[in-house]
């Protein structure tokens, strides 16, 4: 991607953030968060330049806030990232069974990608859905009560939907 | 909207609002409410809702409207759903499935009979 | 009557038998016999069931699947699809057209009957979306008291009467809280709500959020006319989208009806919000990391003293609360604070949202009076233990609390009681353990969260910690020492002592609460290698006993990993190397078949 048009994008970003808050200064997650929804699941390191040239914050800084905060990617994900929740209530409640199958059917481990590039799987702490738990979250659509046999019938939904679609 | 700047502006807001949570004069005979927390919509609430107004508008029932509310707090028997019918008391069903959703649809909305087997409360909450 | 496991009731009413129920039952026992499951699975008639004309009916336990209009052929299909193979025959089931159903006694719960819903009296009524339904349900009529009735020292003095601790978990006096940001010296301040809730059990805070986010709305301007603030944020975790959503959409009706923004209610008082979004730390719920990230940092602690109240967002004087503690603002504003504070005990009044979670049969949200035991909370109300188990303990307050054991579950809960017992009320979760929980692990597993979610900043808590959990590791590995008790004692005490923040203080809290209550555990692992509740995966397995196998392949079909290998009708095995312990198999097998040893 052009440097020029990087700039653009998260100028237009920047702007259309702080223009929404009531403090103009100091947006910068929530900037964040719309720039990694735009590029799709993570911030590139063209558009972290880009952002210290629009506000004058330090770089430092802002790798500083990147790297701290779980949800910032500064490498690509998949398409759909899967977080499933490894904190207790889960635990005791056959979350094992569901990070197994999930790990055993797609064949990444935490933090890895699938190669066609449609998944990605990461560990969560509570997700405060633990009245339906096991819970996972796909992107922002959450999904409770879970087995292995639900995260499978899940999975597939998902990749019949991708394969109909690229069509 | 004008803004509000006295109490009776506000007491009369009430009023009328409190018409249409008891459903007076509102020309409907009776509501469906989905619990739609992000609890229940990760238990399928979602689906349920499909169904419940697929099934309304299948058997042709104008009179009944579906509205949505946050998690009332039974998350284990989530989806539910509480369904107030004019001169009834509300009765909350729970575990409701899109096929059970149908089945609330046809045999209490339609037919008048409450589904005993899926009850989690009735009355006020 | 108390129903087993695999058992079968046929209903043998008039209608049923007229229907042809005997040669059902006949059918049905041939089968079971056939296939040698005659001594596993219990028939039983029973009385009329009600759905007369969809007879003959079955029901099969555990599961209680209905079957409707049984025939012989399809009695012997459910023996040898459902019985046999877990499999539910789809089109059998019980669809129950015209028929009534006895009604399960369940609509006077406790779950129900025993709540006082003060902070979530509008969850489940309301269309979040509606002001009209919020204002239907007195709301911001109590803005409006504020606004014209009575003035900010008023309010302070309501709010002294009612008693209100904070919600979050520090449980400080919401009053003082108020007070001191308002006798602040300065003349911007800022208001802020702590929607990070993180706390692993704790979801209440979410559930307000997405079903009555007026509340906060409305309870967020009262505040700021009382300490005299001109804005507000409202931090929420990224993983509440819908929560989000539902605020924003609350804050834009709002101000069209002038609740919000300029000259509120036509008053020369203006206030408005925004909404700040989290990132995925947990350690951003500590009320000055919280603070730094809004400025746009990391979520990093700051020393206290100086207080929010005093030098908070961007130094000025800011007044932080819980989403709870919100919410239970508007209704005492107008009800009064003797209102509130009549129910509850002495030093802890008014009424708190529980959240239960784990092994407990009605997982969901609870608002209940302060002071009610432990065991009305988890038996009556969250209706016990599920799948005939054992209750073990129950963790309270999460990562920053302890457990408290079945012996003690007469407790009233109070703050001071809780700290009696070691461990807090916290936010309010309570996460319900079975016999099948190893303490040790519980421990392990908190301190996993703990160390994961440590800002980094100061060596007790970003070092510490993370010793304590290579010790656990070791321990629950079977390699651990009474040394290693010692020093995992040693290190939490001073952990405790000198972290900056809250998060390191209570950080070792599982760990000393399981060890006081739960000693006898530890001590098996390191003494014995040995882990009682057979959990701790390197030293227990999971077996099948190829006698009682009967090679219905249920277990196989849900193994996560495919660890288990077996021709239909032929005794299974578990390959001990692929398999991760997980015990699903267990919970399936109707033979006793699977059970977990020690190696």
């Amino acid at each position: 991607m052009s440097v020029e048009n990087v700039h653009e994008i998260v100028s237009r970003i920047y702007e259309d953030v702080s223009s929404q808050s009531l403090e103009r200064g100091d947006v910068l997650i929530n900037t964040l968060h719309a720039i990694q929804d735009h590029y799709g699941n993570f911030i590139p390191i063209e558009a972290a330049e880009a952002l210290k040239e629009v506000t004058g914050t330090p770089l430092s800084r802002i790798y500083e806030v990147l790297t701290f905060y779980t949800m910032f990617a500064t490498h690509k994900r998949g398409k759909h990232v899967i977080r499933v929740c490894k904190s207790l209530p889960c635990h005791v409640t056959g979350g094992q069974a569901v990070i197994d199958s999930l790990k055993y059917r797609l064949e990444i481990d935490f933090g890895e990608t699938t190669e066609d590039g449609l998944f990605t799987l990461e560990e969560t702490s509570c997700l405060g859905l633990c009245g339906v738990s096991p819970v996972m979250m796909i992107n922002d659509e959450a999904y409770g009560n879970l087995t292995p046999e639900r995260v499978s019938e899940i999975i597939d939904e998902i990749v019949s939907r991708e394969g109909s679609e690229s069509l | 909207m004008a803004k509000i700047k006295s109490l009776e502006e506000l007491m009369k807001i009430k009023e009328n609002a409190m018409k249409g949570l008891k459903m007076r004069d509102s020309g409907k005979r009776g509501k469906v409410i989905v619990a739609m927390g992000t609890c229940g919509i990760a238990a399928g609430a979602k689906d349920t809702l499909r169904a419940i107004v697929d099934s309304l508008d299948e058997k042709g029932v104008d009179d009944v409207s579906v509205v949505q509310s946050g998690c009332f707090g039974l998350c284990d028997v989530e989806p539910t759903i509480e369904v107030h019918l004019e001169g009834a008391e509300p009765i909350i069903y729970g575990h409701v499935t899109p096929a059970q959703a149908k089945r609330i649809v046809e045999q209490h909305i339609v037919g008048g009979k409450v589904v005993g087997d899926l009850i989690v409360k009735r009355g006020e909450l | 009557m108390p129903v087993v496991e695999n058992t079968v009731l046929i209903c043998a009413g008039g209608a049923c038998i007229s229907a042809g129920e005997k040669s059902v039952k006949s059918v049905f026992e041939e089968t079971l016999k056939k296939y040698s499951l005659d001594g596993v699975v219990r028939v039983v008639e029973t009385g009329c069931m009600g759905a007369c004309d969809l007879g003959p009916i079955l029901v099969i336990y555990p599961e209680g699947v209905f079957y409707q209009k049984i025939t012989a052929e399809s009695a012997a299909r459910i023996v040898e699809e459902h019985i046999l193979k877990g499999r539910v025959v789809e089109e059998l089931l019980y669809k129950g057209d015209s028929g009534e159903m006895k009604e399960k006694p369940q609509e006077e719960l406790p779950f129900f009957t025993e709540q006082v819903k003060i902070a979530t009296r509008n969850l489940g009524v309301i269309d979040p979306l509606s002001i009209d339904e919020y204002i239907a349900r007195d709301g911001y009529f109590a803005l409006h008291k504020v606004l014209f009735e009575i003035g900010p020292d008023d309010v302070v003095e309501i709010l002294k009467k009612s008693e209100l601790k904070g919600r979050g978990g520090a449980g400080f006096p919401t009053w003082m809280k108020w007070d001191l940001t308002k006798k602040a010296k300065g003349e911007t301040k800022y208001i802020i709500c702590n929607a990070d809730e993180g706390d692993p059990g704790a979801f209440m805070d979410r559930a307000v959020l997405e079903g009555d986010p007026h509340t906060i709305v409305e309870a967020m301007t009262i505040a700021a006319r009382v300490v005299g603030a001109q804005k507000g944020f409202v931090y929420v975790r990224a993983e509440y989208p819908l929560a989000i959503e539902r605020l924003t959409h609350a804050m834009k009706t709002a101000r069209e009806y002038g609740f919000l923004g300029e000259s509120i209610l036509g008053t020369d008082f203006s206030f408005d919000l925004e909404i700040r979004i989290g990132a995925g730390a947990f350690v951003c719920g500590e009320e000055t990391a919280l603070i730094n990230s809004i400025e746009g940092r990391r979520g990093i602690p700051r020393v206290k003293p100086p207080f929010p109240a005093s030098k908070g967002l961007w130094e000025k004087p800011t007044l932080l609360n819980n989403v709870e503690t919100y919410a239970n603002i508007p209704p005492i504003i107008i009800n009064g604070g003797e209102w509130f504070s009549q129910y509850g005990v002495e030093g802890s009044r008014g009424t708190k949202v529980f959240a239960l979670a784990g092994n407990v049969k009605n997982t969901g949200l609870v608002e209940v009076p302060m002071g009610i035991t432990l065991r009305k909370l988890i038996y009556e109300i969250g209706g016990g233990v599920p799948g005939g188990k054992k209750l073990k303990a129950i963790q309270t307050g999460g990562p920053s609390g302890g457990c408290i054991p079945l012996e003690l579950i007469d407790t009233p809960i109070t703050y001071d009681n809780m700290k009696k017992l070691g461990t807090i009320i916290g936010s309010g979760g309570m996460i319900v353990m079975d016999e099948d929980s190893c303490m040790v692990d519980v421990a392990k597993y908190f301190l996993e969260f703990t160390v994961e979610e440590s800002c980094g900043q100061c060596t007790p808590c970003r070092d510490g910690t993370r010793r304590m959990l290579e010790i656990l590791e070791k321990i629950t590995e079977g390699e651990g020492s009474m040394n290693d008790l010692q020093l995992l004692k040693d290190l939490g005490e001073n952990i405790m002592a000198t972290s900056l923040c809250g998060l390191g203080q209570t950080a070792p809290q599982p760990v000393i609460s399981t060890m006081r209550y739960f000693w006898d555990e530890y001590e098996a692992h390191v003494n014995q290698g040995k882990c009682p509740a057979k959990k701790c995966k390197t030293l227990m397995r999971v077996v099948i006993d190829k006698e009682k196998c009967v090679g219905c392949t249920a277990c196989a079909r849900v193994c996560p990993v495919d660890a288990i290998s077996g021709s239909v009708r032929k005794p299974h095995e578990i390959d001990p190397e692929i398999c991760t312990r997980c015990g699903s198999c267990l919970a399936v097998c109707r033979f006793g078949a699977i059970s977990k040893v020690s190696p």
